[in-house]
């Protein structure tokens, strides 16, 4: 990989919490007993009033954080992201989604992220349970500066969304002049042979593989896919029609989540062969953040080896 | 509406109406013409399945015309057979799944404490609801912050949807369980206006404790043959049924 210094995302989302909630006094933090691995600290310092504790209880975190945006608050709820999604899906469900509850949610620690801590902690099923939401926005921001206007965003846009947040490093890939847009994809590299379709801690990977492949002789695009839902279709579309095969990567099962939402616009549009990495269908063994990575396969030489697999099969574009 | 519907829950509607109508008529500080108003009380249908009630107090209280109760659960009706604030005015929170209303009473009470506002909150659940172990995380935040603008009431009719709530899991001593948490309680005949309406006039019970009015109620109150039956959760009564009942409930 990149010899670029790594940075946790958690600063940047924490920082730009503080931004917020200097310049607008509706921001306030939802937290379960969560304050240090979600990095409130600082807001808690500086807004003492406006950082709601409620304890070890993700129910009543969403509903509390529900009925602080029913108060006119802004609320950022922020939880380990397996718990958040897991033990409190039927909240954001009927509270936040189908409310329409202007309420942040900010899943800390997503993935596998936890690592050794194991598949309790892991949170690979997250992208699939929101996404079949409605009314809900998913976003997996890939560094420093995307975490940073992701957050920025979701403060100004009113309706519920799920940051999906890691703390695992990644290296910066976005300069200050980037423009985040929900719904968007960002093209970070052009190419014809294939299209790598990436977020969050995949996307420094997928270009990482775009080198390793060029170096082969294969021109592949790359898209960071920040947000999950409202997917991002003529980006899929246009990569379908124009460079004829996908890769998808993500730190995540890979069922029903970008590689399944993806899928499902391709077999509806434009098809052509695909691979779907992430974790496949398991629970991880034990083993750290980066070791399990290796482990499935989720590495910039591991995107190179099915790209190219790919490439060769029968079906993809000459 | 039931009828017309062929659907919905009238055994819980007709223990909690009283409570609505007392609530509606005498307690809550809304306006039908400014639903949005950030300084109104909320008021959040915790037993979300009981908004045929809450549709029928919203009407009288002129949220939403009289003459659309007759589309209560049709095809494209804004009465959908739970809440939907979305389509709805004076719907605060989306209900139906139980145990959801307290804790955004909660975070909505929490929010006026921010503020130093002066607006109260109210929640209005079920006894078989209490089961849910998310009410039980909200009482402890709310006991813990002492949140003396929230109120909720319990509709004590002692059934739920299979039996009576004793036989299915004890909520005895409930009185002592919310006490235990934090909370001001009060007990009181949930069919009786001006009891009900002595008790909110009090509000806080206690300065800084949330209060918790336990209201014993009746099952199909009104209606004789409804009255304390399991079954009469959502049975849908036949046209007989309804003038029988109507007649009997004119008499109340």
């Amino acid at each position: 990989m990149s010899e670029s210094p790594l940075h946790d995302c958690r600063h940047a989302f924490s920082d730009m919490l503080l931004e917020l909630g200097e310049e607008d006094e509706r921001i306030v933090v939802v937290n379960n007993d969560s304050v240090g691995s979600s990095n409130t600290g600082p807001f808690r310092k500086r807004f003492p009033h406006r950082l709601v504790n409620v304890g070890i209880a993700e129910q009543n975190l969403v509903g509390v954080g529900a009925g602080l945006a029913n108060a006119g608050k802004i609320p950022f709820v922020c939880s380990a992201s397996c718990f958040l999604t897991g033990r409190a899906l039927e909240q954001i469900k009927a509270d936040v989604a189908y409310s329409n509850a202007n309420v942040k949610l900010v899943g800390i620690s997503s993935g596998m992220a936890y690592g050794a801590l194991g598949p309790t902690h892991h949170s690979i099923e997250d992208f699939a349970w929101t996404r079949a939401i409605a009314n809900l926005t998913v976003v997996a921001p890939a560094d420093p500066e995307e975490t940073r206007q992701a957050v920025h965003l979701a403060a100004h846009t009113h309706g519920p969304i799920f940051l999906r947040l890691s703390r695992m490093g990644v290296p910066e890939i976005y300069a200050r002049d980037y423009r985040f847009e929900i719904g968007k994809a960002s093209v970070l590299r052009d190419g014809s042979d294939l299209t790598i379709i990436a977020n969050g801690v995949m996307v420094a990977r997928a270009l990482a593989a775009a080198d390793l492949l060029a170096a082969a002789g294969v021109s592949a695009r790359v898209l960071n896919m920040a947000t999950v839902r409202p997917l991002d279709r003529d980006a899929i579309v246009a990569a379908a029609r124009e460079t004829g095969a996908i890769v998808t990567v993500e730190e995540h099962t890979v069922f029903g989540g970008l590689g399944g939402a993806v899928a499902e616009v391709v077999v509806q549009t434009v098809p052509v062969p695909m691979r779907i990495l992430g974790v496949p269908g398991v629970f991880a063994p034990t083993g750290g953040a980066e070791w399990l990575l290796e482990h499935f396969g989720l590495t910039a030489d591991g995107i190179r080896e099915a790209a190219l697999e790919l490439t060769r099969s029968p079906g993809a574009a000459a | 509406m039931v009828v017309d519907a062929g659907n919905g829950h009238i055994g819980g509607d007709l223990s909690a109406t009283d409570i609505l109508a007392t609530l509606y008529f005498g307690v809550l500080r809304v306006d039908p013409a400014r639903p949005d108003d950030p300084e109104r009380d909320r008021f959040i249908l915790s037993k979300g399945h009981c908004a045929g009630a809450l549709y029928t107090t919203l009407a009288h209280r002129g949220f939403i015309p009289l003459d659309e109760l007759r589309t209560f659960m049709a095809p494209l009706s804004r009465l959908n057979g739970h809440p939907d604030r979305n389509k709805v005015p004076g719907v605060e929170t989306n209900t139906g799944p139980l145990g959801h209303g307290l804790p955004v009473g909660v975070g909505a009470a929490i929010g006026a404490q921010i503020d130093g506002a002066r607006w109260r909150t109210f929640v209005l659940t079920g006894d078989g609801e209490l089961q849910e172990g998310s009410n039980w995380e909200a009482a402890m935040t709310a006991g813990h912050r002492g949140l003396d603008r929230l109120t909720v009431i319990v509709d004590r009719n002692r059934f739920q949807q299979g039996d009576a709530t004793e036989s299915t899991v004890r909520l005895d001593p409930l009185a002592d369980r919310w006490r235990a948490f934090g909370w001001a309680v009060a007990e009181v005949d949930g069919h009786d206006h001006a009891a009900l309406l002595e008790l909110f006039n009090r509000l806080p019970l206690e300065q800084g404790r949330p209060t918790c009015i336990i209201a014993h109620t009746t099952k199909g109150k009104g209606v004789s043959f409804m009255e304390d039956r399991a079954e009469w959760h959502h049975k849908v009564p036949s046209r007989d049924q309804l003038a029988r009942a109507l007649e009997e409930l004119k008499d109340e």
